[in-house]
């Protein structure tokens, strides 16, 4: 009987992981769908097969393709389509994991000032005409820099004694307006034209995507991807709270830490080099995990797909609003994210 | 063997121990009593080495707890923390799994499933493996932690108030069974209980804690009286003793010196009829 029982829960247990990686498997393919969209959609609108075809010939397959397709697909929209997957799957785990930390669903990158402190470091270098270095480099690197210095100050809380998540989000928030309020300073201070390219670059735009940033965003995602997934069992037991993970044996300051950097670092990096890119970082893992949990091993994947999905189709929709022009996709993301917010608030069942 | 030495501990100007020593055997029941607020908890957590001690040495085997070697010390504890509230979506089976956190892999394995099923079956919670933790009541979420405190496969292992939310049955299911498993395994068990009538039942040895100190320790049967109680909580209190001796507490009123644990007016009988 009781083997009987053990038998069932272990088969029951099975079929919920099962069950989970379906999850994933059927998100991914509307990702990819989302993706080859993404492709097609722009000025010169070219149908899904020709750009399977264009993607399947890239890959080495031997397909016939169009050659100015082909150059449309791999030099212009492939770059900025994954640009897209990238950085929303970067701030759905930067957010996923900003929640486990400070166990609090309403917390991201966004929300705790490190987007506004890049939104700060990239007008400051306008301002400044970049220092007289590139601006394409000088402007990510301000944001970089003082998004990390945001990130090192939330570090240096998380740090001491006593400071609970609930404070860590309160001193985030404080920064978050902080920011903010300087970064209305600085506008208010530059000259018009200054001024609205600062606001151009806080809407966020993936439009300045290029193999070669591509290149340092996909090698940064990778490597904080594997080290958050080396965790992901002790990040599942932060979940039942500090202390019990302590009894647990789990190290919470230096998880803490370690994650706080790995995020701060993803999260700068694709900051510094799309802008600002809002409601991802909530809506991502909320949506993953209505659906499959807070077992990381499901978890975060999934919040790096919806992620993904996410801006993905927000990429699509800025194309298509506007028939012709670019819609800053930021503002998109805020569109489709508050009414889900309030979703979120007000019809939670707990 | 977990030996205590002159320990000092102090929060802020608030003394917790001073010049504390005790000594606890493997394969017993020890259980710590005292008022609200004399640092039971503070004492736990000083020995799993989550609060730094001002001064004093704490043994275990003859190794000394180190701020160095802290993960090490740990590794030899299983500690369920006082706080029992699980609103996080995992699924019971998950989270006692967790007990062995660092045998999980990407693929969870059956003979850690298996184990953590059999932790849940010996305290009765079987049925309950693929339920949803979230959505239990405090007592069986209480019963779920103890099942992975059991999984750590501990040396020492520490309960804090572990039947603060549990109804009759369970409390005894979870004594029974820590006292049996206790004795088997050899463990060294120290836990934290606020009722006087279940700690002279299961401990083999009582530590009575009083503003930061150890005002007595042994065997309930010898060190259980009226006077001990007055002089700790305050409170009067008539021992009788049962045929094996195990001491039994009741309180009495202190301004008519009616008993404070309440004497039924009505038969069961009649409380049922009147229900």
């Amino acid at each position: 009987m009781q083997s009987d029982l053990m038998a069932d829960a272990i088969s029951t247990q099975r079929r919920s992981e099962k069950r989970r990686w379906s999850v994933i498997s059927i998100l991914l393919v509307v990702l990819a769908s989302s993706f080859v969209l993404d492709i097609a959609t722009g000025p010169s609108l070219l149908n899904v097969k020709e750009v399977t075809n264009a993607l399947l010939n890239l890959l080495g397959f031997p397909v016939e393709v169009d050659p100015t397709t082909k150059v449309i697909v791999t030099s212009l929209r492939l770059p900025i389509a994954i640009m897209a997957v990238v950085v929303g799957g970067v701030l759905g785990v930067g957010g996923a994991e900003m929640q486990t930390l400070l166990n609090n669903s309403m917390a991201s990158p966004y929300t705790l000032g490190m987007a506004a402190a890049a939104g700060f470091g990239a007008a400051l270098m306008l301002y400044f005409g970049s220092l007289g270095i590139d601006t394409n480099i000088a402007v990510p690197l301000g944001a970089f820099v003082c998004c990390m210095l945001a990130a090192t100050f939330l570090f240096a809380l998380a740090t001491m004694r006593h400071i609970s998540s609930g404070q860590l989000i309160l001193a985030g928030i404080a920064l978050l307006f902080l920011f903010q309020s300087l970064l209305s300073l600085v506008q208010f201070v530059s000259s018009p034209e200054l001024s609205q390219q600062i606001l151009f670059w806080l809407f966020g735009s993936l439009s300045k995507a290029s193999w070669s940033n591509l290149s340092i965003i996909i090698g940064v995602t990778a490597i904080c991807m594997f080290f958050l997934i080396r965790d992901a069992w002790k990040l599942t037991a932060l979940r039942l709270g500090e202390e019990r993970a302590k009894s647990l044996g789990v190290n919470v300051s230096q998880l803490r830490l370690r994650t706080l950097f790995i995020v701060a670092i993803m999260t700068a990096t694709v900051t510094s080099f799309v802008g600002i890119i809002g409601f991802v970082g909530i809506v991502a893992p909320n949506i993953a995990k209505m659906l499959v949990g807070e077992d990381q091993r499901f978890f975060l994947p999934l919040s790096f797909i919806i992620g993904a999905f996410l801006l993905s189709s927000a990429s699509v929709l800025s194309k298509v609003i506007v028939p012709g022009a670019l819609f800053p996709i930021g503002i998109v993301t805020a569109i489709i994210g508050v009414p889900f917010f309030f979703w979120l608030i007000l019809g939670k069942r707990r | 063997m977990l030996q205590v030495n002159k320990l000092n501990v102090a929060l802020d100007s608030l003394v917790l121990a001073k010049d504390m020593s005790f000594s606890l055997e493997a394969g017993k029941v020890n259980v710590i009593i005292g008022p609200n607020g004399t640092g039971k908890s503070t004492l736990l957590k000083t020995l799993f080495g989550d609060i730094q001690a001002k001064s004093g040495d704490i043994l275990f085997a003859g190794d000394a707890l180190q701020r160095k070697q802290l993960s090490h010390w740990r590794k030899q504890f299983g500690y369920m923390p006082q706080d029992i509230r699980l609103d996080v979506e995992l699924s019971v089976l998950e989270v006692v799994l967790l007990g062995q956190l660092n045998s999980l892999g990407l693929r969870l394995d059956d003979s850690l499933i298996k184990e953590a099923l059999s932790a849940l079956d010996k305290i009765g919670l079987l049925h309950l493996a693929n339920r949803d933790v979230n959505k239990l009541s405090g007592g069986q979420c209480q019963m779920i932690l103890f099942a992975q405190a059991l999984m750590r496969k501990p040396k020492i292992l520490m309960l804090d108030e572990p039947v603060s939310a549990l109804d009759l049955h369970f409390q005894h299911v979870l004594l029974d069974h820590l006292d049996t498993q206790t004795k088997q395994q050899g463990w060294v068990t120290l836990m934290v209980l606020h009722d006087l009538n279940l700690a002279a039942q299961y401990a083999d040895n009582l530590l009575v804690l009083k503003d930061g100190d150890v005002v007595a320790s042994g065997h309930p049967n010898n060190i259980l009286t009226s006077s001990l109680v007055k002089e700790v909580y305050k409170v009067d209190a008539q021992i009788t003793k049962d045929s094996s001796g195990i001491p039994f507490i009741r309180t009495v009123r202190k301004n008519n010196s009616a008993p404070l644990s309440p004497t039924p007016k009505h038969s069961s009988k009649e409380v049922e009829s009147l229900v």
